[in-house]
């Protein structure tokens, strides 16, 4: 029929890129003379993950000859030293992202200003006995815990090396975004327009959002986003422990409350991340620092949350797993203990989860938080990040490689589908964990007692 | 001089490539060139694969280029570059582009696209022409000429091969996409793409007029040309992407290269074959 026809004229039947009309475009009339300086990228956001996005590339050999520009609200950050305190906040840094950030050369950086490895990483439960640990069989670092500072700063140095071709706008950020239209009518500029708040105009074929979870990008690309605020918030400080020890595990407890974690910054330092109710988490900032250092220990060490039953339970599973797969369960190492907190380190801030419907549209794409937010509880939020960055710096290079225009849908959406399919199954699983250990009630305890138990016994699940 | 004047008589519109039916079929959709989803879609699409074909062919012949800027100081002659789908590639990737096309809205079109992308508007330039009218004042003047799904569309094959070689340097490349002429393409490219899956605006091919690469290949080495790479093209209508195949019974792409003799200033169908200068084996095989 001629409406199949038209259907499918001149289209691919499986392409949706016809889905992806906005429903505002304001795009100006501007005449050559007085258009705005254009770019073939800009990064809209200078965080960890903005900033690493310019870096790459602008390392990358097939972007050699193009512009690209970074805005950024705050000021410039950088260290030649760190100071001797250490920062509250930090990542636990995956290799995976590791290596991406050596693809930029930032890595080093990192390495020379401070950063601490971890071999092994212990996870239990406060309702039993149940504890799962992962580590590397060939004895290899699992991750990294970098002050979030360091790796700022080692991008900083990443993004002077390629000023050239990449401009960073310091303190500048941007109020307001205007798409264009769809591109077959063209008598407006087909660019994207970007409005900074002193006034300055910039346009590029490619905006990337890269402005956090609350990101204006998204909102003004009307890009609808599943969120969830969690009833918790993150409790950070930088804490001294009671002795010196090699410090290279890092911990973490299911209580009911939430996770409490304790990731190594070095022999005697490590930093906190607690999750809990936002009641308990004001009580944890408002206590003295002596309180503070007790609450920390008893939520490491306490069994209050024990019950016979499930102890008994998960005794029981234990050594049928002993006897079934002798080398299935793990000698329990003991958490270090906590001497002090350093003053002014505690901070708190509020969790949620999100996930954008769409991550691309024309000319646009999202990455890190705007994209996705996640719960602490699996140190993943920031290596998500870089992912997304190793994913789409891999398009875009094969892009300019190809002469395409760099803000077209083809190859972006090829970039969304393999995030999407690896994000969403992860914050998901994430999710479910939390909600998992968010309860004292006796058949779930027993069930994720036994679930973590069977999990660390059988290597494929793990 | 007399040199001019010959030139001029022998190129007049009554050899001409250009056939006018088929100008006023274009020109009908000259403002749709850069809908991706539209009636070019499937020709958008297939920069998938005929850009990196020439990119990676060009530089496979030279031994000095930068990954950032592959095809630059590299002059190309797009024929029938329509809206300028395929200039602005390799525009992008460094070249300098010269962009002709007989019907004056594609032209302008393509004009008015580029106009926005300063780098762009620089490294290409459009003209409303036909290729002979060219030839006079652009011989051997490019390093490469693409005419990528134009040769099913001409009057005389021979006489356009004939101009492509007035026009290319000693040693340039020549790079054609087009359709062959067999039952397969019969049932495919004409009733399904353009009668029943709307691919192709229908009318747009006439199956009289493909080529086959037999043909193809005969006209070009007889014409001065080394033919390189003969490879099948095949489109996907589900996913909308094209692929290289061996078969070239459909779609196909050829790389011939020109040999090293220069620019004769004849080329009618009345001189014998000698005077045109037979590509030798060894100047088509030194590339």
């Amino acid at each position: 029929s001629s409406a199949a026809m038209a259907a499918l004229r001149g289209r691919a039947l499986l392409a949706p890129l016809g889905a992806r009309l906005r429903a505002r475009a304001r795009a100006p009339l501007r005449s050559a003379a007085s258009a705005p300086p254009l770019y073939d990228v800009v990064v809209s956001g200078g965080g960890m993950v903005g900033s690493a996005m310019a870096a790459v590339l602008g390392h990358d050999i097939h972007f050699h000859d193009k512009k690209i520009a970074l805005l950024e609200a705050g000021p410039r950050k950088e260290y030649n030293h760190m100071p001797d305190s250490y920062s509250n906040r930090v990542s636990s840094i995956s290799p995976g992202s590791a290596t991406l950030l050596s693809s930029c050369g930032a890595w080093d950086h990192v390495c020379s200003l401070r950063l601490k490895p971890f071999r092994r990483m212990q996870v239990w439960d406060a309702c039993s006995e149940a504890m799962i640990v992962f580590e590397k069989d060939d004895l290899d670092d699992m991750g990294y815990i970098v002050e979030n500072d360091v790796i700022m700063s080692a991008l900083t140095k990443q993004l002077d090396a390629v000023a050239d071709r990449v401009e960073v706008f310091y303190r500048s950020k941007a109020v307001g975004y205007t798409w264009p239209l769809p591109s077959h009518s063209c008598d407006t500029s087909p660019w994207v327009q970007v409005e900074l708040a002193d006034g300055r105009r910039l346009q590029t074929k490619l905006l990337i959002g890269a402005d956090g979870h609350k990101s204006v990008v998204r909102k003004e690309a009307e890009i609808k986003n599943i969120e969830h605020q969690y009833d918790q918030s993150a409790v950070v400080a930088t804490l001294h422990l009671s002795e010196a020890t090699d410090n290279n595990v890092a911990w973490q407890r299911f209580l009911p409350t939430g996770p409490i974690a304790l990731l190594p910054l070095s022999d005697t330092v490590s930093s906190l991340v607690w999750s809990t109710s936002h009641d308990h988490a004001s009580e944890l900032l408002a206590m003295d620092e002596e309180s503070f250092v007790d609450s920390i220990n008893s939520a490491f060490w306490s069994n209050i949350n024990h019950s016979d039953f499930i102890d008994t339970a998960g005794a029981m599973f234990r050594s049928a797993i002993s006897f079934l797969k002798p080398s299935g369960t793990a000698v329990r190492q003991l958490p270090p203990s906590v001497a002090k907190v350093d003053p002014g380190s505690r901070a708190m801030f509020p969790l949620g989860m999100g996930h954008a419907t769409e991550y691309v549209q024309h000319r646009v794409a999202l990455i890190g938080d705007a994209a996705h937010r996640v719960h602490p509880l699996a140190g993943q939020g920031v290596n998500l990040g870089f992912g997304d960055i190793a994913c789409l710096a891999h398009h875009l290079s094969a892009a300019a490689f190809n002469g395409s225009d760099l803000g077209s849908l083809k190859h972006l959406l090829k970039f969304e589908t393999e995030r999407q399919r690896h994000n969403v199954s992860l914050i998901a699983a994430t999710d479910l964990l939390k909600r998992l250990y968010s309860t004292t009630l006796a058949p779930v305890v027993l069930l994720r007692t036994w679930g973590l138990q069977a999990t660390n016994a059988l290597p494929p699940v793990k | 001089s007399l040199f001019r004047l010959t030139v001029k008589r022998l190129f007049s519109t009554s050899h001409s490539s250009v056939d006018s039916k088929e100008m006023k079929k274009f020109q009908l959709l000259a403002h749709k060139w850069w809908d991706e989803e539209g009636e070019y879609a499937a020709l958008h699409s297939m920069n998938d694969i005929r850009v990196p074909f020439i990119r990676d062919t060009l530089l496979s012949m030279s031994s000095n280029y930068h990954l950032g800027n592959p095809l630059s100081g590299i002059k190309i002659l797009d024929v029938g570059c329509g809206g300028g789908l395929l200039s602005e590639p390799l525009g992008r990737l460094g070249a300098s582009v010269t962009g002709i096309d007989p019907v004056e809205d594609n032209i302008r079109t393509a004009d008015r696209h580029k106009s926005f992308d300063p780098v762009l508007a620089k490294r290409i330039q459009y003209k409303c022409s036909s290729l002979e009218e060219i030839v006079e004042e652009s011989m051997e003047t490019f390093d490469v000429i693409v005419a990528s799904e134009v040769v099913e569309h001409v009057a005389d094959l021979e006489t356009f091969i004939k101009c492509c070689f007035q026009v290319l340097k000693p040693e340039g490349s020549l790079f054609i996409t087009t359709i062959n002429k067999t039952q397969l393409s019969y049932v495919l490219g004409i009733v399904v793409a353009e009668k029943i899956m709307g691919i192709v605006p229908e009318g747009t091919h006439e199956w009289e007029k493909f080529v086959p690469p037999e043909e193809l290949e005969r006209l070009l080495e007889s014409n001065g040309f080394s033919v390189k790479t003969v490879s099948g093209m095949l489109y996907n209508p589900l996913w909308g992407s094209w692929s290289w195949m061996e078969s070239t019974s459909l779609n196909y792409a050829v790389h011939a290269v020109r040999s090293g003799a220069r620019a004769q200033s004849h080329a009618t169908d009345t001189l014998p074959e000698t005077d045109i200068q037979q590509p030798s084996a060894t100047a088509g095989t030194a590339g």
